[in-house]
Parts: structure tokens; sequence; C-alpha cells
């Protein structure tokens, strides 16, 4: 017996290590650890990052330090020239935001009257991204913050571009990140423009997808895709991808699965922003902007304003010519303009009252664009005459309603002639006197309508 | 056999100064985690792993290897967020391999260590991917040409660092 151990004693100490570690593995996979508590982190987990993530740290602070000489001190070049486009880019920003935030704060109204319960982000933590998990099946980083910064699980990462993943585990000074990318991560996302919702995994390559969804044409590659929020771990609205194409999905025949881009540049990520807070409110800092967003609204309206004339001007001299009255003091009444002999369309009374009038129903006839009168109607032209009627009717329109006038005065009448003339697609005669056009109107009058107003 | 351990200096026991058996895992534990940040292919070299190969084929002792594999292994699981054990498991079966391997065969040949290597990083694949897919049953990638590709850059990047584990090295 002693001979079998001593001499398989190499193979009996592998089966012993392997079986151990099997065991271990399959006790794990069975009852995974408490999630939500800094106890989870197993004790072994916790001496090796003890172990590796301090140099990591070290070379990561020399690296920035080296950095920050060479970018604060050495390459100062061209800062003045891109100081002032990033001063315009601010400027055109601020006039863009001073826009949104009007629809931001209405929006807001409304979900306040439909009771939606909207989370906002109220405090983030930089945090420097130190190492990775070192294994392709793994996708987790470290961050150089952990339960010293209050952080703790499921706390959602993520840079300006958009999400990057949660806290996973968290350690005294450090924190391991999940990546959205690994596959047993999960973010609850809907499709921007088509209002998809689906659930957001890594597939074994690195690659995201939003899985078993409906077939649905109008998905298309470069949609922007955002959180959803149901995930009760990312707020609503943050930017997650772009849809990079739609691919049938294997397993489940007429469901597809979207191939997602991700908007965070997920391997050059140097250092992001751990969402600490989130409230049913927006941020004091958020309240301020919109505040100054109102207001800087407000001051380009007045610039608008002043460089617009307006119909009141308040730097105009007094008026020098005040309304006339009598020896008592009291102001004179303009007379009436006297009533016509014979009414016409225009006169007060002709036509009945706007509360008698039924939408869509015309008192005149229109063609080509004008309006014939009921007269017109009742006295049809002659063929040959149709077109200079017309050409009366539509040169007598432009004179204010006084049609009256087009052929009683030849200022009037010539503009009259004018516009009839450009409307035969000819140019009027500079060398045809005005007072001309008076017999012509006269005679148009006389074939296509009963005499008006103005023309005995 | 050229390959074979046949020599009295091929076989002799060679050891390391206690610093380099903590220093190089961790080194490569760092490195691993740390390089991936600027270059992410480097996820794809498995320096751990070469480590193990080489304690394993040098040191020509199974027991030390196994656990030296399993402990490597296990610390580098601590690095992931997948359970314990599945790069322990892996490492320390190949630790075995290698020590036991190292006995019979020349190790410090140039081209035995381009065939081990190349053979125990497709086997430490082979072993991961079989405990992660079916004993985890968590999604994990397999593609033959990038598992060849991955193979060829750990074997090249072998012959340089074992050459340079060599010149720490103390002959008994």
């Amino acid at each position: 017996m002693e001979s079998f151990f001593t001499r398989y004693r190499n193979a009996l100490v592998l089966i012993v290590v392997l079986v151990a570690q099997l065991l271990a593995l399959a006790i794990q996979a069975r009852r995974p650890a408490v999630e939500g508590s800094a106890e989870s982190v197993s004790l072994i987990r916790y001496a090796v990052v003890m172990v590796v993530t301090p140099p990591e740290r070290l070379v990561r602070d020399t690296g920035l330090w080296f950095r920050s000489v060479w970018y604060g001190y050495i390459d100062l070049i061209h800062v003045r020239r891109r100081n002032a486009g990033l001063q315009k880019q601010l400027a055109r920003m601020q006039l863009e935001q001073a826009a949104m935030a009007q629809d931001a704060a209405q929006g807001q109204r409304l979900q306040r009257m439909l009771g939606f319960r909207e989370h906002y982000i109220n405090k983030t933590l930089p945090a420097q991204v130190i190492g990775t998990g070192g294994a392709d099946q793994s996708q987790v980083l470290y961050i150089d913050k952990g339960l010293d910064y209050g952080l703790q699980q499921d706390m959602p990462v993520i840079t300006a571009d958009g999400i990057v993943g949660k806290v996973k585990d968290v350690f005294p000074h450090t924190s391991q990140v999940l990546l959205m990318t690994d596959p047993t991560s999960g973010v609850g996302v809907i499709l921007q423009t088509t209002r998809i919702r689906g659930i957001l995994r890594g597939r074994a390559w690195g690659q995201l997808q939003v899985a078993d969804i409906s077939p649905d044409s109008r998905v298309k590659a470069g949609e922007p895709i955002v959180t959803s929020g149901g995930d009760q771990i990312f707020p609503r609205g943050l930017a997650v991808g772009t849809v990079e194409k739609v691919v049938p999905d294997p397993d489940h025949d007429p469901l597809v699965d979207v191939l997602v881009k991700p908007a965070a540049k997920l391997s050059q990520l140097e250092e992001v922003l751990v969402v600490t807070n989130l409230s049913d409110t927006p941020s004091a800092q958020s309240a301020k902007d919109l505040e100054e967003s109102e207001a800087e609204q407000k001051r380009a309206s007045d610039i608008l304003a002043e460089r617009l004339p307006s119909l009141v001007d308040p730097n105009a001299p007094a008026d020098t010519n005040p309304p006339p009255v009598d020896a008592a003091g009291n102001p004179v009444r303009q007379p009436a303009p006297p009533q016509p002999i014979h009414s016409d369309r225009f006169s007060p009374g002709a036509e009945p009252d706007a509360a008698q009038m039924t939408p869509g129903h015309r008192w005149a006839k229109v063609e080509d664009g004008t309006e014939e009168s009921a007269q017109t109607r009742q006295a049809p032209a002659p063929q040959h005459a149709t077109a200079a009627a017309a050409t009366t009717a539509v040169a007598s329109k432009p004179v204010n309603g006084a049609a009256g006038h087009a052929a009683g005065k030849a200022p009037i009448a010539g503009a009259s002639r004018h516009a009839a003339v450009k409307l035969q697609g000819a140019e009027p005669k500079a060398d045809v006197p005005a007072a001309d056009t008076k017999p012509q109107a006269a005679a148009t009058s006389e074939n296509s309508a009963p005499p008006q107003g103005g023309t005995h | 056999m050229a390959l074979m351990a046949s020599t009295r200096r091929e076989a002799e026991t060679q050891s390391f100064p206690l610093l380099v058996y903590i220093l190089t895992p961790v080194l490569a534990l760092g490195l691993q985690s740390f390089v991936p940040l600027h270059f992410p292919r480097f996820a794809a070299l498995d320096l751990p792993l070469l480590v193990v190969i080489y304690f394993g084929t040098t040191l020509r002792t199974p027991i030390a290897a196994t656990f030296g594999g399993a402990v490597i292994g296990l610390a580098q699981d601590a690095l992931t967020h997948q359970p314990l054990g599945v790069f322990g498991i892996a490492k320390a079966l190949i630790g075995y391999l290698a020590a036991s391997l190292g006995v019979r065969v020349d190790t410090e040949n140039i081209l035995t260590r381009l065939m081990v290597t190349f053979v125990f990083v497709w086997l430490n694949d082979a072993v991961n991917w079989v405990l992660v897919r079916h004993l985890l049953v968590e999604p994990i990638a397999w593609g033959w040409l990038y598992e060849l590709g991955r193979a060829v850059a750990n074997t090249l990047i072998a012959v340089i660092l074992f050459a340079l584990l060599d010149r720490v090295k103390r002959r008994e």
C-alpha cells in the first residue's frame, strides 16, 4: 500500500488538487456570493487584488505625473488658438443648451404631471482605470476608488460618451467594474427611434447585442440606443451605442439580434465616472445650469428685439400733431365717409356678417387666383373679353379694395395696368402714358362687370 | 535523440533565488492585468501560463509544479469575475504535465520549448473552455484560427521569456 502511494504520489497530488478545485468551483457555481455586500469578496480575491493593484496604481500615477508635466508645461503650443476655438464652441453650445433647456423643463413638468419617477444623476465620482481582468473571457476593469470613497456594488460606471458597466466588487482602495461587454452583464436599453426595448448583453468575443427582439424593418444601422432605466441600475436616457447590424437569431428563428457598437471607447478607457448618487429631482447644479440657460435665452431674445424694427419706437419724438379739439376742449369727431351713390360689394353691408358665413363657402367665384364678383357671374363676358376681364379684376385688386379708384385716378390705374400686363407675361411699355389706360380699364369694365363704385 | 534529457547536465536539478519564485508570477499577473489597458490585444497572451510552463519544465518536480500552477491559476482567477478555480485547475494540470515532461525531455532546447509551449497553450485553452462552457454553463468563444494565433503568439513570447529567466537560474 505504501509503495502505491509512493509510486503514484505525483499523480495523486494532482488528482487531489484538481478535485478540490472542482468541488470549490461547483459550490461557487451553485451558490454564488451574496450580491450587494463587501463580505462577498472572497479572501483569495481580496489578497490578490491587494498585491496586484498597488503596483498598478503606482505605475499609473507615475505615468500620469509624467503626462501632466508634459501637457501642463511643455506641450502648450497652440493653446491660445485652441482656447479661442473652444470659447466659440462654448458660446454656440450655450445657445443650443438654452434652446434645449426649455424642452427639458417642459419634459420635466409633463413627467411630474404624469407621475413619472425619473432618476437624475446627482453625484459622480471620477476614477482612474488602473488594470484589467487580464483574460479574454473576463471583461472587467479595476479603478482606483473603493470603499474609502463610498463606492458600493452595482453603481453605474459611465463616461461622457456613454455607459461603461457597473461596479461588481468593492475593495478598500480599488473596485472591480464589470464591463457591459461581458456575457454575464445585462443592461435595459431602448432603441431611440423605433422605441424597441431589449436587454443588452455581451457576446463571447466582447461584442454587444440586444438579443431576441421581434424583426422590425425600421431598425437600421446607426440608430442610437439609450438606457431604458428598466434595470434599476442605469438611469434612463444614457447613451449606450448605435446599431451596427441586425442578424437573425440562430436559436430563436423568427427573432433577430441587434449587434451594437458601444458609444464609450471601452478598449481605451483611462478615466471613468462612477454614479454615486441618483435622485428623483435634478441636481442643484443642473437647476443652476437650467436657470443660466433660461437667462441666456432671455438675453438672446433681447438682443434679437433690439436688432429688429419695432412697431412702437420708444425713442421716437413726441407727437407734434395732437388730436383736434373744439373750443370747449372736446375732441373733434372725424366726419364719416360719404355714402356711395351705387353700392358695390365693397360697400359696408353689401356682404353678410362674418357670423353668417360658413367655412369653405365663397361669395365670389375663384378663377386663376382671383375672385370673380357675383355680378360677373350673372353677366358672363364674351370669349374674347374673358382674359381682359380677368386682368381687370386682378388689376383692381391690389389697390386695397378701392377698385373704383382704378379707372378714376391715373397713378392707381397705372399701377393696375402694370400688374395686369405683368400677369399676361408682357413687360409694360414705359412710353405708354398712364392716362391711356383709363379708357382701356373702362372698356374692360364694360365687358366684364357692371360699373363699379368709382368708375362712374 | 537530441530532444531527450540524456546527459547529466540536462537532467540536473535547477533552482532559482527565492525572490524569483515570488516576483515572477506577481510580475506576470501585474503585466497581464495592466498592459491590456493600453494594448488590448495583449490580453491574448497568457504570461502566468508561460511562467507555469517554465517553472514546471525547469524544476522537474511535479508536485511543486502542480501546487505552483494551482496557486498562480487561482490568483489569475481572482483578478477576473469568474468563480475561483477555472484557471487554477487548468494551470495545475499544465504544471504537472510540464514537470513530468521536463524529466524526460531536454527543455532547454529551443525547438522543444516551442513545441511544448504551443501544445500547452492549446491544452490550457481547451480545459478552460470545457470548464466554462460545461461546468459553469457560461458563454465562451472558441475559434480555431484565433486559438492558433494565440498559441503562436504565446510560443514566440515564451522563447524570449524563457531565455530571460534562464539568466537568473542557479545550477546545482
